[in-house]
């Protein structure tokens, strides 16, 4: 928070205008109003289309039926629907795991070099965080290119045999490393920049303290500066766990370059091939509640944190 | 980097404002000689992390002889600005700008408005359903593109407004408006409601003051949370790849991916494409330094010290 919230007296947070009146409720009815048409409208909206059969007669005109929780019951015995659950799950773990160890450690570089270099690492580091998710995957797919990409080219260079016309897109499991490496490269600044903002506000004073009470470099990391810094990588972690569940932008754009989306697929873009694909939006509905269920639960905790900065 | 910012609530400026005053570090832990070679990796860690970025401009700049050559051209001394030139002159990009801009600027707008009005609901009126105010727009903030835009697309088709600029809008709105409110919310917070007091006490009516004294102030926020809002509507994929399905409606992401698949049809022309890549990424680049200081900062000032 900042500082003039903290300097008010406690017992009274910020109550200016007691008096009862329409105004806050006047003020708060745009944001409410385009809420409830483009969100909780059409959430409800899946929530009943997951209950009906909803495919391409539907969308012709015939009336669509409840049927209960059948899409459901269709989804969890469906083989397929558990492949990219799974694969989803996986790839985010990972994604998420690796953007937080590498960011740490960029952070912790950041912190350690002297001011030139690390301005020069800032500076680059903000330029991949800026760069637009789409103009990011054209650049990637160019450098991953089979035919005249300069990965393969620097492969081939380097005395790696094999990677002359190499199509990293055609399997999946090379699909996915390329996928990694992208999402990695995009999301590593945030994670890096928000650690380093926490490291910067660790005391200098007990760092000092515990060095001269002998600690050396790694127990000054490991006892001291992470764990004083674990609210930041608590949340940060978090976060990045949900957005890699979000990664549909990156993966269709992969898809694009000619993989097989049936294994590629991970939750957004099985929901795009049921929904725009197929036109089976009872389906669609039901895997669309199944992200959004996923998602608010992993945010609980994360709503909860913001909501303790909103009482303080 | 679209969701990268949606986290960390706007609320201070102070986190930004540590890390320039913070004292160096000399005295601890390393000598000079290891210092030196951390440089280097930060360095080197740096290129390789710019070499995308790089490799964009650079390979925008060359012909496409060049490119389709066998060795990669790494620096682009032979450069031009053709393929520049090919893009904007091409049939469709200009169309796609005036569409993108269209976009961006209503929602902007609409999601300043909104969302400051409601910011000066929450943080200077307490009033009974506050509180569920404030969790449902946190709820709404997590919820994802990619479990909604089945619904937003039957939603915008059932008004009438596929492949219109207000139909994407509306959608855009309504995702940018809970993480604009919330920092803004941070912001008027921060303006303290006895400056306004003290100003009618010297004769200003409550409009004036608040024009007058708390709008200057709060300019900084809405400037933050308005380029905030660009961003996001500027480089959305997911929705506008449904609602805007006719080739003469796309937004520049999506007629950046509708270049990239034509040319594949042939041999992509990849100096073009990335001349494209570039056109669309550089106002995000410029835009996104200017405020990227409040949107880091405010998440950690607070967990750390809290």
């Amino acid at each position: 928070m900042t500082a003039p919230t903290r300097e008010a007296p406690p017992s009274e947070p910020a109550p200016t205008r007691r008096r009862r009146s329409f105004t806050p409720y006047a003020l708060i009815a745009g944001s409410v109003a385009i809420l409830v048409l483009a969100m909780a409208y059409p959430l409800g909206w899946l929530v009943v289309t997951s209950l009906k059969e909803f495919g391409l007669t539907q969308q012709f005109g015939q009336p669509a039926e409840f049927v209960g929780l059948r899409n459901y019951i269709t989804l969890v015995t469906d083989g397929y629907l558990w492949t990219v659950v799974v694969r989803s799950i996986v790839f985010c773990l990972v994604n998420a795991f690796a953007t937080f160890a590498i960011g740490i450690l960029v952070a912790l570089l950041m912190n350690a070099v002297n001011r030139v270099p690390r301005i020069v690492l800032q500076v680059s580091m903000l330029l991949a965080w800026a760069m637009p998710v789409v103009a990011s995957m054209t650049v990637w797919r160019w450098l991953f290119d089979w035919r005249r990409g300069v990965v393969n080219w620097l492969l081939d260079a380097a005395g790696f045999d094999g990677f002359r016309g190499h199509n990293w897109l055609l399997q999946p499991l090379s699909f996915f490393l390329v996928a990694t490496i992208i999402v990695v490269w995009m999301s590593v600044p945030f994670v890096a920049f928000s650690v380093y903002a926490g490291l910067t506000q660790v005391s200098e004073e007990v760092l000092e303290a515990a060095q001269i009470d002998g600690a050396n470099a790694r127990q000054r990391l490991f006892r001291i500066i992470l764990p004083m810094i674990r609210p930041v990588l608590a949340i940060v972690l978090l976060l990045q766990i949900i957005w890699d569940l979000r990664v549909f932008a990156q993966i269709r754009m992969l898809q694009d370059a000619g993989s097989r989306p049936s294994e590629t697929n991970l939750l957004g873009t099985y929901i795009y091939q049921l929904g725009t694909g197929s036109s089976d939006y009872g389906m669609a509905s039901a895997v669309s509640i199944f992200v959004l269920i996923l998602t608010v639960a992993l945010s609980s905790f994360y709503i909860r944190s913001l909501l303790r900065e909103e009482e303080s | 980097m679209s969701t990268a910012v949606v986290s960390t609530a706007g609320t201070a400026p102070t986190a930004a404002r540590a890390r320039d005053a913070r004292p160096a570090r000399r005295n601890l832990s390393r000598g000079r000689g290891p210092r030196a070679l951390l440089g280097v990796l930060a360095v080197v860690v740096a290129l390789v992390w710019a070499f995308p970025v790089y490799w964009m401009v650079n390979s925008s700049l060359l012909a496409n002889v060049q490119l389709q050559s066998g060795t990669p051209t790494f620096v682009p001394f032979s450069g031009s600005l053709d393929n520049f030139t090919a893009v904007i002159q091409g049939p469709s990009f200009l169309t796609a700008l005036r569409m993108s801009l269209a976009v961006s600027l209503l929602t902007v707008v609409a999601a300043l408005v909104f969302a400051f009005l409601a910011a000066l609901a929450i943080s200077r009126f307490r009033f009974r359903g506050r509180k569920s105010f404030i969790v449902a727009v946190l709820v709404v903030q997590m919820l994802p593109a990619e479990g909604l835009f089945i619904a937003q697309y039957k939603l915008v088709g059932s008004l009438n407004l596929l492949n219109t600029v207000l139909g994407v809008s509306i959608v855009y709105t309504a995702a940018v408006v809970p993480f604009t409110l919330w920092m803004l919310r941070g912001f008027v917070a921060g303006v303290p409601i006895e400056l306004e007091e003290a100003a009618m006490v010297d004769g200003l009516s409550r409009t004036q003051a608040f024009l007058r004294i708390t709008l200057p102030l709060l300019a900084p926020g809405l400037v933050a949370s308005g380029v905030y809002a660009f961003l996001q509507a500027w480089n959305e994929f997911t929705v506008a790849l449904v609602i805007l399905q006719s080739a003469d409606k796309q937004t520049l992401p999506i007629w950046l991916r509708t270049f990239l698949q034509a040319s594949g049809v042939r041999e992509t022309d990849w100096g073009q494409v990335m001349a494209a890549s570039t056109l669309i990424a550089v106002p995000v680049i410029v835009f996104f330094l200017i405020v990227q200081n409040k949107m880091t900062s405010g998440l950690v000032a607070g967990a750390v010290k809290g």
